[in-house]
């Protein structure tokens, strides 16, 4: 049988990504530009026995979701940068708490209520650094229709596998353009449910170490009784303040993301190979990119992309292999630099870093890109 | 025999944090007592709470428990129950944490009237942080934050629950001790949001400031200003100045949102 | 055609120009077996004053999926007419209604202009398929997907009920344009 194919539009894809995925509860409150994951979530989740639920707010939203998640469904939530903004204290609890949930960002103008239906990709930094405390950061930002369903796939493989919030965050661009989706047959893509406990309930402990840094997660109504806390907790979940254990804790969870790079991060490298001049870009704009590449390439340019897939964590082993190799690096984005200092990070002064950098609502467009990769060549 | 509070507590959780003269360890024998004649299983019980002392009690108790964020109880408990209605949710706080950080949560679910049970503790002042002002303070009380006495008029949480839409809504006192049981047992048991405050006290932090000289003379300001709905009913304006109404203040039947959502599943599988 | 073709649909919120690019899209991605991108204008835009339905239809991958030169712009207003002309190419094609655009932009552009919405209210009977019109125009027009195909996708996007009065719709459009050039 021929797969089914579909016309989508980015959002739509993306709820039909956490179906996939096996997704049966979302909680989330309207904002632009993200509101159509929610629509579709309200019309489908129910079909197959599911929940969706709109909360007072934002914050309302994240609690919700991480409440389900606790009681054994897989969560997601959708919002947009000033919805980012109120959820990050609860998006440190999934974190500390050790909860898998999804966050569906699409990027859009800022600060504050900034321009709300103009494209951006000004909320990397707060996808990192935005909650509190040290904390383990997961980021995917697609770059087409297809991959947002697919990318929100994995943000659910890996919510569930790390025990962790997961943020998938299109650019304004990226959520709102329709393009055409195959969807994958049920077992193509990998789904992956968090690990249930092996252990009887009177042995088990939420965060026993003893099965790895990632414990198995039991849900509450099935049989295991536990505490959960935003506290700094001990293995069995109850609060503690010596000092040893909460180091370690603090640790591990960041640790369940750091020694996991190579599964995380995913990227894709085009034309790169003989590039003197290489493009690193993201989300839409690394689109607008490509087709500069072709341009320059045309214009006997040797010009390469290097596409970021994964953004936290950052593709730093690969950027700083590349920036030996290569000239110059141009880091177009919508947003000031946010990108560029990281990139300039890994570069550590190996080849220069040249920005692009757009704020007005306008996407980067392939002509920025050619111009500035002629004047560094 | 006596009742066995032990059976309903976490092994080596004790001592709590409350101070001597804190009313939550009362209301949370009511709460034991209440559970055990509901026969609630501890495996299909959640116990949702959100930040401050009153919300330590969770953690003391054998059930599924979930200590959440400064207000968010009621949020982080709808996620639970919309995911497992079938588990029995008791929600647990102070009155800042409930009415304050937390009042969005708090009026949304009473007028989803969601099945669950919010037990708010009303010391009248914000108590780990060590006795600021909260929503529930009353006008001219002194409290860290009002030196001067305090220029804000205080919610009455019993009003703003049932303003809000919750469709049963009691209130009792740490005094009345053995009312505390019976008031949480009939919330339980009814289908929607319900609503229990009882009326406590926190000496460390608000007696202290407020000219009390001991406990007892704060419990027995909560035997004199209580007057049970029957006894109010009978009195005049006048009378009940500076009093409570204490009992089940308000019920009523309304669909449940729960139920409701079955509903709607329903109507999605049937493609209607 | 290997390269890109760009169509921008144009007009007023609520003329049904989003989906007539979706509709167009469509039937260069699912049925004509082509890579195409839809994109649009959103907020306040979109429920009033002048707004844009973009396509981008390609034999290979589409990478910038926003317009850069546009071939061929459908303009059902003046003001969007004004408005979205500028990046118009050199031999591009500008389809306009007669009624409602009299001032042409300036430029080498192959101008076709016949009343399209009255064509709809009059001629189909119901004002609300005037985009359904102007799609069949601009499949006449461009060429860069089969009138099958734009039939089959229109006919996938509308209830049962208004199935003649889209064809129909989409046949006037076709010949008026087709006459028309």
């Amino acid at each position: 049988m021929a797969k089914k194919v579909a016309f989508l539009q980015g959002n739509e894809a993306a709820a039909q990504g956490a179906l996939y995925a096996g997704c049966k509860f979302f909680a989330g409150y309207p904002i632009t530009p993200s509101t159509e994951v929610a629509e579709v979530l309200s019309a489908e989740l129910p079909k197959i026995g599911g929940k969706f639920i709109q909360m007072e707010d934002e914050i309302a939203a994240m609690a919700a979701v991480i409440g389900g998640s606790l009681a054994g469904s897989k969560a997601l939530t959708a919002t947009s940068g000033p919805g980012l903004s109120l959820k990050q204290e609860l998006i440190g609890y999934a974190c500390i708490a050790e909860t898998p949930v999804v966050i569906v960002n699409v990027m859009r103008g800022g600060p504050s209520t900034g321009m709300p239906t103009g494209p951006s990709q000004s909320d990397v930094m707060s996808a990192k650094w935005g909650t509190h405390g040290d904390h383990p950061a997961i980021c995917l930002v697609p770059a087409s229709v297809q991959e947002l369903f697919e990318e929100t796939v994995r943000a659910f493989n890996l919510a569930e596998k790390y025990r962790t919030p997961v943020m998938v965050m299109p650019d304004e661009i990226v959520a709102h353009m329709r393009e055409r989706i195959v969807f994958p047959e049920p077992g193509e893509l990998e789904v992956i449910d968090r690990t249930a406990p092996s252990v009887p309930p009177e042995q088990y402990k939420p965060y026993d170490t003893k099965f790895g840094d990632v414990p198995p997660l039991a849900a509450f109504g099935s049989g295991y009784r536990f505490h959960v806390t935003g506290l700094n907790k001990m293995d069995d979940g109850f609060p503690t303040t010596k000092a040893a254990v909460v180091q370690a804790e603090e640790e591990r969870q960041v640790r369940k993301v750091d020694a996991n790079i190579d599964d995380i991060v995913k990227f894709e490298e085009y034309m790169l190979d003989d590039a003197e001049v290489a493009v690193v870009a993201f989300g839409s704009t690394s689109r607008s990119a490509r087709f500069a590449v072709n341009e320059a390439r045309k214009q006997g340019i040797k010009a390469g992309l290097f596409r970021i897939k994964t953004f936290w964590p950052f593709p730093e082993k690969q950027i700083k292999a590349l920036s030996s190799k290569v000239k110059a690096l141009i880091t177009p984005e919508m947003n000031l630099g946010m990108c560029t200092v990281e990139v300039r990070r890994c570069a550590e002064g190996k080849a220069p870093v040249h920005g692009i950098f757009r704020v007005d609502g306008e996407p980067i467009n392939p002509g920025q890109i050619l111009d500035k990769i002629k004047e560094v060549k | 025999m006596a009742f066995d509070y032990d059976k309903y507590i976490r092994p080596g959780k004790l001592p709590h944090i409350w101070c001597p003269g804190c009313g939550h360890g009362i209301v949370m024998k009511g709460l034991i007592r209440a559970i055990d004649t509901l026969g609630l299983e501890k495996n299909n019980t959640a116990i949702v709470s959100g930040i401050g002392c009153a919300s330590r009690l969770p953690g003391y108790l054998d059930f599924c428990t979930l200590h959440t964020a400064h207000g968010r109880a009621a949020a982080f408990a709808t996620g639970v129950k919309m995911a497992r209605p079938e588990m029995n949710v008791i929600c647990v706080g102070g009155d800042g944490d409930g009415t304050a950080i937390g009042g969005n949560h708090f009026i949304h679910a009473c007028r989803r009237n969601i099945n669950m049970t919010y037990i708010v503790m009303n010391n009248n002042i914000y108590g780990m942080t060590g006795g600021q002002f909260s929503p529930c303070t009353p006008t001219g009380a002194k409290a860290s934050t009002t030196p001067y006495g305090n220029p804000d008029p205080a919610f009455d949480v019993a009003k703003l629950a049932i303003g809000a839409g919750a469709t049963f809504v009691a209130r009792g006192t740490a005094y009345h001790a053995t009312q505390i049981d019976k008031l949480i047992v009939e919330a339980v048991q009814h289908k929607g949001f319900s609503v229990v405050e009882i009326l406590d006290d926190c000496p460390t932090t608000y007696g202290r400031r407020n000219k009390f000289k001991s406990v007892i003379e704060m419990m027995n300001r909560l035997k004199d200003i209580a007057v049970p709905v029957k006894a109010a009913e009978k009195m005049t304006p006048e009378q009940l100045q500076g009093k409570i109404i204490t009992g089940v203040l308000f019920k009523e039947e309304r669909p449940e949102y729960t139920a409701e959502y079955a509903k709607v599943i329903e109507r999605a599988k049937g493609g209607k | 055609m290997s390269q890109r073709y760009e169509i921008r649909f144009s007009g007023a919120g609520g003329q049904g120009l989003i989906l007539a690019g979706v509709i167009m899209a469509e039937a260069a991605s699912i049925y004509d077996g082509k890579q195409a991108v839809q994109s649009q204008s959103y907020g306040p835009e979109a429920r009033g004053g002048a707004s844009k339905s973009e396509v981008i239809v390609s034999d290979s991958m589409i990478d910038y999926p926003k317009a850069t030169v546009v071939d061929a712009l459908l303009a059902l207003t003046q003001e969007a007419c004004d408005k979205y002309s500028h990046d118009l190419k050199e031999g591009g094609i500008l389809l306009i209604d007669s009624d409602l655009v009299t001032k042409q932009p300036k430029g080498n552009f192959k101008v076709v202009s016949f009343p399209i919405i009255n064509t709809a209210k009059n001629e189909v009977g119901r004002e609300i398929v005037a985009n359904i019109v102007a799609l069949g125009a601009i499949v006449a027009l461009t060429g860069v997907v089969t009138r099958e195909s734009a039939e089959k996708a229109v006919l996938a996007r509308v209830p049962e009920a208004f199935v003649e009065l889209n064809k129909k719709a989409f046949q006037l459009g076709y010949e008026k344009a087709a006459a028309a050039m």
